[in-house]
């Protein structure tokens, strides 16, 4: 297992090397000069040069890697072209924000994908089962933005019930949360349901059965924890997604993520800001799937760690 | 060897034509396609013709669907959106197929230093979820319906490069292989003549549930401002302008939302029904 870890962390380098070199590039693929992007099309030209100097960006390329490592390495990521901030203090709070709405979403998306994929491979071809299959076949197919306009339309324009944008209260989390998290519900769902029926048609549930054990034990004990295997891989893989796509429900509910900053900062041209936007993701996404296959290696006793 | 490609596509066609969910998946991307090709015929009006005298209007006779904010006819623009909408789930699949398909195949086949170069790519582009690496690509490219078109399938070539990779690994060494190899055929021959045609079913797959996620995506650029701008009529871009309106003229965001939702689950319904004829044993997912 040690090994497995390790064997596990070495893989990271190559792929955190390529997201550097995606983040780097980014900025000097632009049409036009690297230093200009940086700096701003509105700054001075002593501060192009100024930026143009720090980042050595009148030199080769990897002189200009080195330094944009090593920047990074310290957590610099230069300064907004709009606000002047240094890019880490205008990510961190809307990268909290993200956070706490992905991770709501995610808790959503579990409860209630598994339990309705339980339910329906409880009783396969019922009439519960058909609803929630055809529910979660719309909920795969549906836009998230439009998802989120037509909630905010029923429960807080008509009803009234919700506020409609914004954060502050744990209420303002309602609909963000519900709306990130119907695709993945509908996934869980799916992939819970299979999962399930599949592990019900195998001998040792038999046995189970045959030991004279009730079904309640059967299912719960037997069954739900070796159905259970793949649908934690698919939660922490749809946690990136949810990520990816928080700028959407972000935009539409007026939430002050990440997802909505970075977008907005591709409309400014404001290029340090998206740069650490991506990186800031890039990273936790890296995490999770590191996170999501230890997990993996730990509930399944038969994947091999070499 | 015919006579067996002919008997495995009629059953694969017997068992998709017994699943109704995907006939009636075909039967809706069927009127989208007449919708896009034909709608300037189809359509009762300009898409770009506004009325400053009749705007935000509901549904009535001479607007089915009612009239935005500058008063051009929200059924029109919907129509004329299907075109954009299937182009870009065309093209993008396109890009994707004409990219991921030969160096998956090259990676595959060969093996050695090319695979690993190409499977580290893989790994990067893969860690980044879709909607993430289509907006970094849209921000290199800049804003605008094209480029949100083109970050779209690039996103979906790792998707064909692994598929590609993974059908010619498990079949390059089979005997039909070595036979093309052992008479001297070139690579190019055995792997356009003896391998492609073997990954075809798993491709035709991966396309339609594709399409259906590019439409979605683009859709999405279209939202955030990336994608298509006013006043070209595709949905999302639509959506994006009709919001403001939400709370006294809805419908400038409902319809718009409901063509997005019936195409894409067309495309999904027609992809786990192919998924389901042409492989029986794959898990239903």
């Amino acid at each position: 297992m040690t090994v497995y870890i390790l064997r596990r962390l070495l893989l990271l380098i190559p792929v955190l090397l390529g997201v550097a070199i995606i983040i780097f590039s980014m900025v000097r693929m632009l049409p036009g000069d690297p230093a200009v992007a940086l700096a701003g099309v509105h700054a001075t030209p002593e501060y192009v040069e100024h930026v143009r100097s720090e980042m050595r960006l009148d030199e080769p390329l990897p002189v200009q890697f080195a330094v944009f490592m090593r920047d990074l390495a310290r957590g610099d990521l230069g300064r907004s072209t709009r606000t002047r901030q240094p890019v880490m203090n205008e990510i961190w709070p809307r990268f909290i924000n993200t956070l706490q709405l992905t991770a709501f979403a995610l808790v959503i998306a579990g409860i209630f994908g598994i339990g309705a994929g339980i339910i329906s491979a409880t009783k396969p071809y019922s009439i519960y089962d058909q609803t929630s299959m055809i529910f979660s076949l719309f909920g795969v197919s549906a836009p998230v933005f439009w998802l989120g306009l037509i909630l905010m339309l029923i429960f807080s324009v008509r009803l009234g019930w919700l506020p409609s944008s914004g954060m502050g209260t744990p209420y303002h989390f309602i609909l963000p949360g519900i709306t990130l998290a119907a695709q993945s519900t509908a996934l869980i769902a799916r992939i819970t349901r299979s999962s399930m029926l599949e592990v019900m048609g195998r001998e040792y549930i038999t046995t189970a059965r045959a030991k004279g054990l009730t079904e309640k034990v059967v299912y719960l004990k037997h069954a739900l924890r070796n159905a259970l295997i793949p649908v934690v891989t698919i939660l922490g893989l749809r946690f990136g997604i949810l990520l990816g796509g928080a700028g959407l429900t972000e935009t539409v509910f007026s939430w002050p993520g990440v997802g909505r900053l970075m977008v907005d900062s591709i409309l400014a041209r404001d290029y340090p800001v998206v740069q650490g936007s991506v990186l800031m993701l890039a990273l936790l996404l890296v995490i999770i799937n590191l996170v999501v296959d230890l997990i993996y290696a730990l509930l399944d006793p038969q994947i091999q760690y070499d | 060897m015919n006579k067996v490609k002919n008997l495995i596509k009629s059953d694969a066609a017997k068992r998709l034509r017994r699943n109704h969910l995907a006939v009636f998946g075909l039967i809706l991307i069927i009127i989208l396609f007449i919708v896009a090709v034909f709608a300037p015929f189809i359509a009762p009006r300009d898409p770009y013709d506004s009325n400053f005298f009749r705007t935000l209007e509901g549904p009535s006779w001479e607007h089915p669907l009612g009239t935005d904010e500058l008063g051009r006819d929200m059924l029109s623009r919907i129509i004329y959106g299907t075109r954009i909408s299937m182009t870009i789930g065309f093209i993008s699949v396109a890009i994707g197929i004409l990219i991921g398909v030969p160096v998956g195949a090259i990676s595959g086949y060969y093996g050695g230093k090319i695979d690993l170069i190409v499977q580290r790519f893989v790994d990067i582009m893969m860690a980044f979820p879709g909607m993430l690496l289509a907006i970094v690509i849209v921000s290199v490219m800049g804003v605008g319906l094209v480029n949100a078109m083109i970050a779209v399938g690039i996103v979906s070539v790792p998707t064909y490069i692994r598929l590609v990779r993974g059908s010619v690994l498990s079949i390059k060494n089979e005997e039909h292989v070595e036979a093309a190899r052992a008479v001297g055929w070139g690579d190019f021959i055995i792997i356009t003549k003896h391998i492609i045609p073997h990954c075809m079913a798993p491709l035709i797959v991966q396309s339609s549930l594709l399409v259906a996620t590019a439409i979605l995506w683009a859709a999405g650029l279209g939202f955030l401002g990336l994608g298509a701008q006013a006043p070209t009529p595709e949905w999302g871009a639509i959506l994006s302008q009709g919001r403001g309106y939400i709370r006294t003229a809805h419908h400038v965001t409902t319809f718009p939302g409901l063509a997005i939702m019936i195409t894409v689950l067309g495309f999904n319904l027609v992809g786990d029904g192919l998924r389901d004829a042409l492989d029986p044993r794959m898990i239903n997912g």
